[in-house]
């Protein structure tokens, strides 16, 4: 285990708090120091594979709720993770506690990172698995995200039922939250890399982020990240409250505001690199996609929008 | 992080909440919103019962007066006025919320004597002159002068969106008293009581139809320099202190009241597409709800972070959104404002995005304060 810390008591002496503690900022600290390290740009490049996993496994990654910690804390280093872009079907792996992508039982044939995983799991009304070498299908040779392959599978069979109607609807709740969390992290660092971009690119004989039109791009995306980061941390903060009243309708606000955030800053990113944006070089593209990947994921915010309406 | 609230912030609450219920049956009903003179005595007549109550000047120190209360309690009490559709601030806003602040801060004894007790209890009500026509975004550049003569200053100019100034009884004006100095180093901050000869007092009908907001025509009034607040040509400065009394909590009641209208809303709509939207809007104020939150978390702890910035900009944003969707909701049963408080809005919020900080000059401050970019030549 990487981080020290003592599990979380329920602290009746703390005010309503939407910071990190001292604790969760050392915590944070901690996360990010270690994928500074292992995580470089050319690292993400070569996607997901068994390293990957061992290497995130053992720094805890993926069992941050065995381990004492709390969902406020996964969320942080959720954040992390999408603020570096690691590739992989992490949400899947923390929720399952093994090697496992995931699909949902309304469209289980696209497949992510097939040949890279024990099993699959297949999220519907009940929680269902797959072992991976029992699914077959045709790879596609050219993803949308570079980094996740999809497998189209023909036929998927789940018949081994791991989880009840109960464990689903966790399953559901819990990946919003951590990919809300990813989602937060891809928003955040495109707000980051296009500001420091926007400082050091030079026209007109200065730097194009003292423009007001490219200013008022970048102030949008700090918009974003800010209201979609207080939206996630109130939701993983609710998976730890005792009470789940109101917390659907929380965790929707916080996914539907992260996804978003995560696309229309891709979107922002792209503008402010200009041509730059366009090139297969520059990272833009990759937090990008993977934010489109990510809005497929436990809810899009067309249905999380639909649900929040319906629970007024 | 944690979404509790302690014992204390509890007790506070519940004790908020047993006031409210035996106060607000009590009170008269809301006058005729173009009845200034009922307008002003129904919210001086809150504004009292909040100060016998003890809930006056809840974020002003103790020994003026004021609660002292954290920023916490200040985030209930919005929260729980606002549910229990208490009367808003309404005319008390400048006198509670800025020129009391700033005499506490800057005021000298005799001045903080003559105000801050009436303030407090509604029986001073106050306007502010700070923009001018030529005056806005750039309040800086204002030209109104004050010319010294002998222990007075005679003023001389028009001031702009003055709210209440033809039911108030003194004013906080900027001022020129040094026409050579560099723009922000020749303001001073004066007290100006409403009743002087010279001053001519002319109310806008706004896009409502009504008028909250005046024109003052200043013609060779004479003030005392002793109604000067602050040191001479240094009221930029001294309109800037009550920025440390905003603790994110300005925009709690609107955001509440955003939620509850989403809630109104969501019974009449009927349309998928409608109702997709609503839901769209209301994720932005839960959003923004969490952010003021998260907010005040952060000013508690003496590192306050982007959000009083995000929310100001964003809210006026998402409220404009919300009431375009009402409008398309409605129909034509939009057509008519009368009992119609989803149009009114939709007219009122019109102004959220210019008063108080243009959108435009909000992204540049955001940009630059926020991300440090560089600032456009000017």
């Amino acid at each position: 285990m990487m981080w020290q810390r003592t599990p979380t008591q329920l602290c009746l002496e703390c005010s309503v708090d939407l910071e990190l503690s001292a604790d969760q900022v050392s915590m944070c600290d901690g996360i990010r120091a270690l994928l500074q390290g292992r995580f470089n740009p050319e690292r993400v490049r070569e996607g997901f594979n068994q390293s990957v996993y061992q290497e995130l496994n053992d720094a805890g990654v993926f069992s941050l709720i065995a381990d004492g910690f709390c969902w406020a804390d996964a969320a942080i280093v959720f954040e992390q993770l999408g603020t570096f872009c690691v590739p992989g079907p992490l949400v899947a792996c923390a929720l399952s506690g093994e090697l496992a992508s995931h699909v949902e039982a309304h469209n289980p044939t696209v497949v992510e990172h097939l040949g890279h995983v024990d099993s699959v799991l297949c999220i519907g009304a009940d929680v269902r698995r797959a072992r991976a070498d029992s699914l077959t299908g045709v790879l596609s040779d050219w993803p949308l995200d570079p980094l996740t392959p999809v497998t189209r599978v023909s036929a998927p069979a789940f018949t081994a039922i791991v989880g009840d109607a109960a464990a689903a609807i966790e399953w559901r709740q819990r990946g919003a939250v951590l990919t809300a969390a990813y989602q937060l992290g891809i928003a955040s660092h495109l707000a980051d890399m296009s500001a420091e971009y926007a400082k050091s690119r030079i026209q007109f004989d200065r730097p194009i982020g003292s423009f007001q039109a490219v200013k008022h791009l970048l102030a949008d995306m700090v918009v974003r990240v800010e209201i979609a980061r207080a939206s996630v941390y109130a939701a993983a903060a609710h998976l730890d409250e005792p009470t789940d009243s109101g917390l659907a309708r929380t965790i929707a606000v916080a996914k539907t505001l992260a996804g978003e955030a995560a696309i229309a800053n891709g979107k922002a990113a792209t503008q402010v690199h200009g041509g730059m944006g366009y090139t297969w070089e520059v990272d833009v593209h990759l937090y990008m996609k993977r934010a489109w990947l990510l809005e497929t994921h436990f809810g899009n915010s067309d249905s999380h929008c639909d649900a929040i309406a319906a629970s007024l | 992080m944690e979404l509790r609230y302690t014992e204390a912030e509890e007790v506070f609450r519940a004790a908020l909440r047993e006031w409210l219920n035996s106060e607000l049956p009590g009170m008269a009903p809301q006058p005729h919103r173009e009845d200034w003179v009922a307008r002003r005595k129904w919210d001086t007549d809150w504004q009292r019962r909040l100060f016998d109550g003890g809930y006056a000047g809840l974020n002003w120190p103790k020994e003026f007066g004021g609660q002292g209360a954290t920023p916490t309690e200040q985030l209930i009490f919005f929260e729980e006025t606002t549910k229990a559709q208490a009367p808003y601030v309404g005319v008390n806003f400048v006198g509670t919320l800025h020129a009391g602040p700033t005499l506490i801060e800057e005021g000298t004894d005799a001045q903080k004597a003559a105000h801050l007790s009436k303030i407090l209890r509604g029986d001073e009500v106050w306007c502010q002159g700070f923009s001018e026509p030529g005056a806005g975004s750039d309040l800086a550049s204002l030209r109104t002068r004050a010319d010294r003569d002998g222990d007075d200053y005679v003023l001389n100019g028009q001031k702009i969106w003055c709210s209440f100034a033809h039911i108030a009884d003194v004013g906080e004006f900027l001022v020129r008293t040094d026409p050579d100095a560099p723009k922000h180093r020749g303001i001073s901050w004066l007290v100006l009581p409403m009743d002087l000869a010279g001053i001519e007092i002319r109310p806008i009908k706004t896009v409502l139809g009504s008028s909250e907001f005046c024109e003052v025509f200043l013609t060779d009034v004479r003030v005392p320099v002793s109604q000067r607040v602050g040191a001479e040509n240094d009221g930029w400065r001294v309109t800037n202190v009550t920025l440390k009394y905003e603790r994110g909590t300005a925009f709690v009641s609107e955001l509440i009241d955003s939620l509850r209208l989403c809630a109104d809303v969501a019974a009449i709509a009927s349309d998928a597409a409608h109702l997709r939207e609503l839901g769209r809007c209301y994720a932005d104020f839960a959003g923004l709800w969490s952010l003021t939150k998260r907010n005040v978390s952060q000013t508690s702890r003496g590192t306050p972070g982007a959000g009083g910035m995000v929310i100001k900009l964003a809210y006026s944003e998402a409220r404009q959104r919300f009431g375009e969707l009402c409008l398309r909701i409605l129909d034509r049963e939009g057509l008519y404002l009368d009992g119609n408080e989803l149009v009114e809005e939709r007219l009122r919020t019109m102004s959220l995005t210019i008063a108080a900080g243009a959108s435009q000059i909000q992204r540049n401050i955001i940009s630059e304060r926020v991300l440090g970019l560089p600032r456009e030549p000017r």
